[in-house]
């Protein structure tokens, strides 16, 4: 019996996963213009991430992306973050918004607000790589290697 | 010194982050531990250039306080002693680390986890609003549950997922004491909060909603009994360098600081919170130290006294709450209160993490945590039994060791303060403390092995054996050195939680 | 707003918690911890609400967009008040971590014990 699901499944799941990733990246660029943001991008586009790990199975899903790619995206994402964070220091303190200082740019166009569109960025990469991660961490625990009737409990009765 | 303050909070979590990008690399995963120490090490010597700079208090982001809503980052006398306190512990627990963690894979992971931990705490100390607080509160409460349960053998996750459950009620409590403060007031940093209260009235039943909820939280952060159920559990089973990161810093940072700073900083000291504060105080004393009497393993020992040590504190902070609310008040005698407090929660950070750090050794080196299985180890681990002596002493409150001053201060505070009662039940737990740690001595340290894997240890490792050391010297030089510590360190820190007390009770208050 | 639905949101916070302190079942326990979360999370929000007045009569505020040619002072003048919902995200985000942390701690809790049944994890006393 092959991993994942039925091939309507893996089907579908081959088609809508795209989309599901590209609208997370909408979310997050527009994060400053209209409600969604860093982290309701970076959600979206980890869904799209546990859609291609539950229909397809896990080893197939790691031959795309393996846990340690997503430790280091997640760590690129935080520390491009700080990095941000830290370039204000050239603009008077800590995390100010230093692209603003030059030009604030138009309401509503997708070039404004100075670096919060860079965060927003930022932060979709974490928050991807991170729940990615988490989650092919998690589907690392299976049913069938994990026998409940083989783990002996305390007092010597079987679970 | 202004820019450097924000870089004790980055400085951790950049490198935290780094260590997760270079354990990817197979060379680079050796370098973690190095680079751990040395941002803590950066950490450290920041904090104590602070020391000397005077209260610095910017908004983060180039908002300024005319657009009342800006992060603040407070950085007073009390955020000081703070920092120093937890740079200095952290660097210890990553020098014992380093030999201690041989036994776990993942080290990276450990060191990743811990550097968060530490960057965490150092927000909660600087944080000048009460959501940020809350914020860097949860990071470090969420590292250090994944530190307790590191080893993943059965009896740590067990315990990790109880002291999960337990903090995440009491971090839930505080979140709904945040929204209600918010709802109140309109406002979250603690100085506008402050001064918006005053006009509010002290008494009205949303205020007191507000600070019961923060103070059950919070008092579940800091293991004040009847919150504690969660730290003789947790503690005992975490690996030896995160007992003392837990017991030593994160119930001062997460419970202990916050408490003080939302008791004198945001609510205004008033004698119902007082009254609360010196309740649990005393109970914590009192229980704490009379369930330790009977643990007979040697880690559930330390930690059911980190309760009975905690409620000193809290008590002698409670104290100065009373004082500083009286109608004509003594501030000279609530400083002296607070810098009693004040005091034992440096030292406790001090000789509690150095007695983890040696019951750590001792583990590692007889295989065993019952005191009834060792003995002897005064003869084969030299160097560690005179570190856990001197941490003995210090917590029964020996002098010259660094614990009996401050004991004394908050007692003849306390007596000063007309708390003849509690005075005396805080004599009579110093007592059972010592009776306890003449226990631990007697079976531990002297006597015959009555182990033959006890009877064959040999001392710990050296880098092991520096880090106990470096915390002995501590102990002993802070006793003697109480007069230099008050001026620069403790009287500044007892300043900050006063000034604003100050204000409410010259003010012309109700 | 009513405070109907703040009593709501304190009903699921009090079922969370129940759920959380009284339960058996660790899966139980940490649906109780989810249900606290939304109810908090909620509640938060529901701080924020303002209730505005535009062309003479009492209406709800507007989502605080700042739509092009507004300034901000008219936005701040319609709209409902922003900074809970900048709680409420990262509060959100805290949430997301603690569940997964939770989740990863019974997956081994039942390889450990074999069991979910809080009963039956009682290695520790005393």
């Amino acid at each position: 019996m092959s991993e994942g699901m039925t091939p309507i499944v893996k089907n579908t799941a081959r088609l809508i996963s795209g989309f599901i990733a590209v609208f997370g990246i909408y979310i997050a660029l527009t994060g400053h213009i209209s409600p969604g943001g860093g982290f309701a991008g970076g959600v979206i586009l980890a869904a799209a991430a546990v859609l291609i790990v539950l229909a397809f199975g896990r080893s197939t899903a790691e031959r795309i992306f393996t846990p340690s790619q997503c430790h280091l995206w997640d760590a690129a994402g935080a520390g491009l973050f700080l990095v941000v964070a830290m370039l204000g220091y050239f603009s008077g303190g800590f995390f100010v918004n230093f692209i603003a200082h030059i030009s604030k740019g138009q309401v509503g166009k997708l070039f404004s607000g100075g670096t919060i569109l860079v965060s927003n960025l930022c932060i979709l990469i974490k928050v991807a790589a991170g729940l990615a991660g988490a989650f092919l961490a998690l589907s690392a625990f299976r049913r069938q290697g994990v026998d409940a009737a083989d783990i002996v409990v305390e007092g010597g009765q079987k679970a | 010194m202004m820019p450097f303050v924000p870089l004790l909070v980055i400085l951790p979590l950049g490198a935290a982050f780094c260590a997760v990008a270079m354990a990817q690399v197979n060379w680079l995963r050796r370098l973690t531990a190095p680079l751990a120490m040395a941002v803590v090490l950066a950490n450290l010597v920041i904090s104590a250039m602070l020391l000397g700079a005077g209260d610095i208090r910017f908004f983060v982001g180039g908002w300024g306080p005319e657009s009342a809503r800006g992060i603040e980052i407070v950085c007073d006398g009390l955020s000081k002693l703070m920092a120093v306190t937890i740079n200095l512990v952290a660097l210890v627990a990553f020098v014992f680390a380093v030999p201690y963690m041989r036994r776990f894979t993942k080290v990276w992971l450990f060191d990743s986890l811990l550097l968060l931990m530490v960057g965490a705490m150092n927000g909660v100390v600087l944080a000048g609003d009460l959501f940020n607080l809350f914020v860097f509160l949860e990071i470090a409460a969420i590292a250090s549950y994944a530190l307790v349960a590191f080893g993943c053998e059965a009896e740590e996750l067990e315990a990790a997922f109880k002291y999960m459950v337990l903090g995440t009620v009491g971090s839930a409590f505080i979140l709904l004491g945040v929204t209600v403060i918010y709802a109140i007031t309109g406002q979250l940093n603690m100085a506008m909060v402050h001064s918006l209260l005053g006009k509010v009235g002290p008494g009205g039943p949303a205020v007191l909603l507000a600070a019961a909820l923060l103070l059950s939280g919070l008092a579940l952060k800091a293991a004040m009994v009847p919150f504690h159920a969660w730290l003789p559990d947790a503690h005992p089973s975490a690996p030896a360098p995160i007992s003392a990161m837990l017991s030593g810093v994160l119930i001062k940072a997460s419970g202990v600081y916050a408490m003080a700073r939302i008791v004198f900083n945001v609510f205004g000291a008033s004698d119902h919170l007082a009254a609360i504060l010196m309740a649990m105080g005393t109970l914590s004393m009192l229980i704490g130290v009379l369930l330790a009497v009977g643990q007979w393993d040697i880690k559930r020992l330390l930690a059911y006294h980190s309760i009975s040590q905690m409620g000193y504190v809290v008590l002698a902070i409670g104290a100065a709450a009373q004082v500083a609310s009286r109608p004509s008040p003594d501030m000279a005698l609530a400083g002296l209160c607070l810098f009693g407090g004040l005091f034992h929660l440096f030292n406790h950070a001090m000789f509690k993490s150095l007695l983890f750090l040696s019951s750590g050794a001792i583990e590692q080196q007889t295989g065993t945590r019952e005191l009834k299985k060792m003995g002897g180890l005064a003869r084969r681990m030299k160097v560690t039994s005179f570190c856990c002596r001197v941490g003995a002493l210090s917590i029964a409150g020996v002098p010259p060791f660094n614990g009996f001053f401050s004991k004394l201060i908050i007692i003849i505070a306390l007596v000063l303060a007309g708390h003849e009662v509690l005075a005396a039940l805080a004599v009579f737990v110093a007592l059972v403390t010592l009776i306890s740690f003449i226990k631990v001595q007697r079976y531990a340290l002297e006597g015959a092995a009555a182990d033959a894997h006890a009877a064959n240890a040999v001392e710990a490792p050296v880098l092991m054996q520096t880090a106990m050391v470096v915390l002995a010297v501590i102990c002993i030089v802070s006793g003697l050195a109480i007069v230099p510590l008050r001026e620069h360190v403790l009287g500044p820190a007892a300043d900050a939680l006063l000034g604003a007390g100050r204000l409410l009770s010259t003010g012309g208050a109700p | 707003m009513s405070t109907g639905i703040y009593i709501l949101a304190l009903a699921v916070l009090l079922a969370g918690l129940y759920a959380m302190v009284a339960k058996k079942n660790i899966v139980k326990i940490i649906v109780g911890l989810l249900a606290i979360d939304y109810a908090l999370n909620l509640m938060l929000v529901l701080v924020g609400y303002r209730e505005v007045v535009r062309a003479g009569c009492r209406e709800s505020g507007l989502p605080p967009i700042l739509a092009e040619g507004q300034t901000p002072a008219q936005l701040a003048a319609m709209a409902v008040d922003p900074l809970p919902q900048a709680m409420v995200l990262t509060s959100i985000v805290i949430g997301l971590g603690l569940t997964a942390l939770m989740v990863a701690m019974g997956i081994r809790l039942y390889e450990r014990y074999g069991t979910f049944d809080t009963n039956r994890i009682r290695r520790l006393r005393g």
